[in-house]
């Protein structure tokens, strides 16, 4: 998507082609704030009642999977991820791959790994994970995910890919939280991500994603990552960066400057909105309402004529 | 520090547990005092309760974990460490050594209490 002859890469003084690729980008950032900040979510429907057009390139978000829960908000967390596989499968325009952004597992056992990886391979389409704190959890703390998963990864897990023009960057900011703090990912990561980034052209879009929300959505619950913000200074200068995150169960969203934040839906169980409730522990909503409570983003990036969609999915409603 | 850590493997658990009383017991004989009782810790939406809990050399504290989600109790100066604790799970640790014991949960950081351990008075 760049040509190694824009010398775009100050980003006071921008090309008129790399403004121009970055305001394709930066529509993502319109289509939310027409909404008011508020969630957009489009019904599963309309989704599948898109035409398979040709899009050159969409990927999915799925989240929270926390395969191995059971209790009352949900005592079935495989099946829902079943279904949200299912719902995957109809979808007209097959993602390129799936990213997902942890609690693949609710207590990092052997078997909830092996029957959340068996039902997610049915996709059929490439993987890509990043651990949250329940993925963590055994002995070692963190060996038993990275052996599954952390192929060709640094540290406690992170690595970038390009795909497509895109630069995507998978951080881990579940690992060595400190008492009374948030999400951390250390200096570490701090530092490979300086690096990762620095040959790219401003005009290269960004995705990142991580479990824990890099920004700060509610600190009285521990939903926000300490060193967050140095992270996303470290991107300060791209046209375009979406940043995708779980762990929170609910779809937040906001826009600011050149960046686009969007939180997804569990595909397990639902969490209180922000200071809703006396802890963000898992909601028990009636039964029948739990799958519009669920689900999946797809995202689709449409070079040069429309901007990046994300279109999140309930499982039903 | 003489607090006496809560290992996890079964075949030396009852050896600790035998050291843990050996050293209750010489302490109580020490101080002339009555054995501390035991104190119970809940943990409930996303809190220790109560989060702060003062008790006698010797106590021996339990956590119990009411929560739908998994926790942890983890020493803020490393000098103890719960596995997960599922629904319902306990975590027991005897504190021997007068002191602070500042703690917090390491899945969800923002969950913090603290065990002072004092002599009773007089």
């Amino acid at each position: 998507m760049h040509d190694p002859t824009d010398s775009n890469d100050d980003p006071a003084r921008p090309s008129r082609r790399g403004a121009l690729e970055c305001m394709v980008w930066a529509g993502t950032g319109l289509v939310w704030t027409l909404g008011g900040g508020l969630p957009r979510a489009m019904g599963l429907e309309r989704a599948l009642a898109a035409e398979a057009s040709p899009m050159p390139f969409s990927f999915l978000q799925i989240s929270d999977s926390h395969v191995g829960f059971n209790k009352p908000a949900n005592p079935d967390a495989l099946g829902t991820l079943r279904e949200a596989v299912e719902k995957i499968r109809t979808l007209p325009q097959k993602p390129s791959f799936i990213i997902h952004t942890g609690d693949i597992s609710h207590l990092s056992k052997d078997r909830e790994f092996d029957d959340a990886d068996q039902i997610l391979r049915e996709t059929g389409v490439p993987l890509f994970f990043v651990p949250g704190e329940h993925d963590l959890l055994d002995d070692e703390q963190g060996r038993a995910y990275l052996s599954r998963y952390g192929k060709g990864a640094r540290g406690a897990g992170w690595y970038s890919f390009d795909q497509s023009g895109v630069h995507f960057i998978g951080l881990v900011n579940v690992v060595d939280l400190k008492a009374g703090g948030l999400g951390n990912l250390g200096a570490e990561q701090l530092d490979w991500l300086e690096r990762d980034v620095a040959g790219l052209s401003t005009s290269t879009p960004v995705v990142v994603f991580a479990h824990i929300p890099l920004w700060t959505v509610y600190p009285e619950w521990g939903w926000g990552t300490q060193d967050g913000a140095r992270a996303l200074a470290l991107l300060k200068r791209f046209g375009s960066v979406t940043v995708l995150n779980g762990h929170i169960h609910q779809i937040i969203q906001k826009v600011e400057g050149n960046v686009a934040f969007h939180t997804a839906r569990s595909t397990a169980f639902p969490q209180p909105a922000p200071g809703s409730a006396p802890s963000p522990g898992p909601m028990k909503v009636p039964a029948g309402d739990l799958r519009r409570h669920l689900g999946i983003a797809s995202v689709t990036l449409v070079h040069g004529n429309a901007p990046l969609a994300v279109i999140d999915s309930p499982l039903a409603g | 520090m003489a607090a006496s850590f809560a290992l996890m493997n079964p075949r030396i658990r009852l050896w600790l547990g035998a050291a843990v009383a050996a050293q209750m017991l010489a302490s109580t004989h020490a101080s002339g005092a009555m054995a501390a009782e035991a104190v119970t810790i809940r943990i409930d939406n996303f809190t220790f309760g109560p989060d702060l809990v003062t008790v006698a050399p010797g106590t021996a504290v339990t956590w119990i974990n009411g929560d739908d989600i998994p926790h942890t109790v983890v020493s803020q100066t490393k000098q103890f460490r719960s596995k997960t604790l599922d629904t319902d799970d306990r975590y027991t640790f005897t504190f021997d050594a007068p002191g602070e014991y500042p703690y917090f949960c390491s899945l969800h950081p923002h969950m913090t209490g603290k065990v002072v351990v004092k002599p009773p008075a007089g």
